[in-house]
């Protein structure tokens, strides 16, 4: 065979292997998400909403889990939002550049990367094991608040470095403090930013399962008490994907495709306002 | 800000304007240097927790926990091979099959994607990478395993006399789908989004210039990729590869689902097995004893130690290659 044949030959090849692959991944994307409509939209109905979680064989929802999961959700996120736009105004405004920042950034990069399992596992010697003693509800938002904070912090830190300096000396120029000028020039310039980070942040930990197995454990009734253990959506799933039970796997497919929604719906917002800011 | 114009020119400064108070500015800076620090602290709290929390369980067995394989709450012998060996065969396999993936995936997308399509492809690529690790868990174990076990694991079973004798011993198991190769699988396509996305990152910053320069010698799209693009940014390669295996390494979830959970050594691809993980999730609400507690932090460190070694040398390498 002559060697230009043979080079179009390898390189059709190459490009097919190349488009194969994407197709794979794309594959994967719509078996996933087919399984999850096909299996979860069936048994979505008001009781999912309304009741608490069954026994085995009577009729029940998943509201214990839902509240749980938005209470520690929520708790956790304000935890982050609020210490991650601090700690990625710091890097970004102050003590960037200073070798302990370098240290920081590096450590931040860490915990962003960390296990989640090994979060949870900390929070539960922290807080369980030794501040309050038993399973609860704070503790699981501190571990969900562990989780975000990186991410915050990685995008505020990006959003910030973002904004021109002709901004920042712009404020100065018109006698404002350094950290005036950051908190009504600067993060005002980068909000949509700033959101973008909580948003990944909160996508990333909706539906985290691990470090809630032993920091708020679950809880079968509604409790509105954050100091008690307290359910969560991943922790049903857990618990009813795993049971012998017909009606309880259901009820997991149902919990699964609510998340997986909820995820995936943030994110994309997500992309759509970081698409929106970038736009130059 | 109006104000603060019209003021300096009529008036001289007072005392107390907007962002002049030198108290708010300094508690502005301590605020943000001590939510820094607060970060700092959480993970040098994860390192000494698990530390001190497995320091039990490391002097009581000493280096036989990483090389004993018995895991046994009633008679308080614990060793952590199983689980070790577990982690870094089920990692190192999802990251045989992620990575031709995910080098396929990115190089079509910068080379050979037409340009408006590549950025939806490049999202949905990147959704998978937001699917929640429970959802993948769950998809293994009631889609995944059941095929597997039937198309897959049945036919090599009913054929096993006919196989070499090394390869019917690899696939040997129970043929319920629920095993170290179907758990590798599953992490390959949770990390293949993580790899691409990076991976097309560092193709775009290869300067066009270059790949210009090898079209224009008369090579073909697989020369230009296999012998200019990727050696000029091979380091940053090797980056990705370890983010991926980082990745690997700690997911908790999808495994716990799909692993099997059995304690021993695993003793071919189709047996099950545990990871580190997938044993503390499983076990650690439900610890027994206090040894038992101890012996799961202790395999928690060596978890971190595995994830925190293979991701700073991924960040090392990753940076050097932005020069």
């Amino acid at each position: 065979m002559d060697r230009a044949l043979r080079r179009k030959i390898t390189n059709s090849v190459f490009i097919g292997l190349c488009g194969g692959a994407t197709l794979v991944a794309l594959a994967f994307l719509v078996m996933i998400l087919w399984t999850l409509l096909s299996k979860g939209v069936g048994g979505i109905d008001l009781k999912i909403f309304t009741m608490t979680q069954p026994a085995p064989g009577s009729p029940g929802g998943l509201l214990n889990g839902i509240i749980g999961s938005i209470m520690m959700c929520g708790l956790g996120m304000i935890i982050a939002v609020v210490l991650g736009i601090l700690a990625g105004t710091w890097l970004a405004e102050y003590g960037g550049k200073t070798t302990y920042g370098q240290i920081v950034r590096f450590f931040n990069d860490v915990l962003l990367s960390a296990p989640s399992i090994l979060v949870g596992l900390f929070v539960y010697w922290l807080m369980v094991a030794h501040i309050i003693g038993h399973f609860s509800g704070y503790a699981g938002a501190v571990a969900l608040a562990l989780l975000a904070l990186p991410i915050v912090t990685r995008t505020t830190e990006d959003m910030l470095t973002l904004q021109p300096n002709t901004l920042r000396e712009a404020g100065m120029a018109l006698g404002a403090g350094r950290g005036f000028v950051i908190r009504s020039i600067i993060w005002k310039a980068a909000g949509a930013g700033l959101f973008t980070g909580g948003l990944l942040g909160f996508a990333r930990i909706s539906g985290e399962t691990a470090p809630l197995l032993f920091t708020s454990l679950g809880n079968q009734f509604v409790n509105l008490n954050m100091s008690k253990p307290m359910g969560s959506l991943p922790a049903t799933i857990f618990q009813f994907a795993l049971s012998a039970y017909d009606d309880w796997q259901r009820l997991a497919w149902v919990g699964a495709l609510l998340i997986a929604v909820a995820v995936l719906a943030v994110n994309i917002i997500g992309r759509m306002i970081a698409r929106e800011t970038h736009r130059p | 800000m109006n104000a603060t114009t019209m003021d300096s020119d009529t008036a001289p400064p007072r005392e107390t304007a907007p962002g002049q108070s030198e108290l708010s500015e300094t508690i502005f800076r301590y605020l943000c240097f001590g939510a820094a620090t607060l970060l700092l602290a959480a993970l040098a709290g994860v390192v000494i927790s698990l530390a001190i929390g497995g320091w039990p369980a490391f002097r009581q067995f000493g280096f036989g926990f990483f090389t004993s394989s018995a895991w046994d709450p009633v008679q308080e012998n614990y060793g952590a091979a199983g689980p070790i060996v577990g982690t870094i065969v089920t990692s190192v396999l999802a990251l045989i099959i992620a990575l031709p993936l995910a080098t396929g995936v990115s190089v079509f997308l910068v080379e050979f994607c037409p340009r408006n399509i590549a950025k939806p492809i490049a999202v949905a690529v990147e959704l998978l990478a937001g699917i929640p690790s429970i959802v993948y868990g769950m998809w293994g174990l009631f889609v995944l395993a059941p095929w597997f076990a039937i198309h897959v694991q049945l036919p090599l079973m009913t054929d096993s006399a006919n196989l070499p004798g090394w390869l019917s011993g690899l696939v040997a198991g129970i043929p319920n789908g629920a095993n170290i190769f179907t758990a590798s699988l599953i992490l390959a396509i949770m990390i293949l989004p993580y790899m691409s996305a990076v991976f097309r990152e560092l193709l775009l910053t290869i300067p066009s210039q270059v790949r210009e320069a090898a079209y224009g010698l008369g090579s073909t799209n697989f020369e230009v990729v296999s012998k200019v693009m990727i050696p000029y940014v091979r380091r940053g390669a090797v980056g990705v590869v370890m983010l991926g295996l980082g990745r690997a390494l700690g997911e908790t979830m999808a495994v716990t689902f799909i692993i099997g959970n059995s304690h021993g050594f695993p003793h071919s691809l189709f047996d099950s097995g545990s990871t580190i993980a997938s044993t503390i999730a499983n076990e650690f609400a439900e610890a027994t004893s206090d040894m038992h507690t101890a012996a799961l932090l202790a395999l928690g460190m060596v978890l971190f130690i595995l994830t925190f070694a293979v991701l700073a040398v991924a960040r090392l390498l990753l940076a050097s290659e932005k020069h």
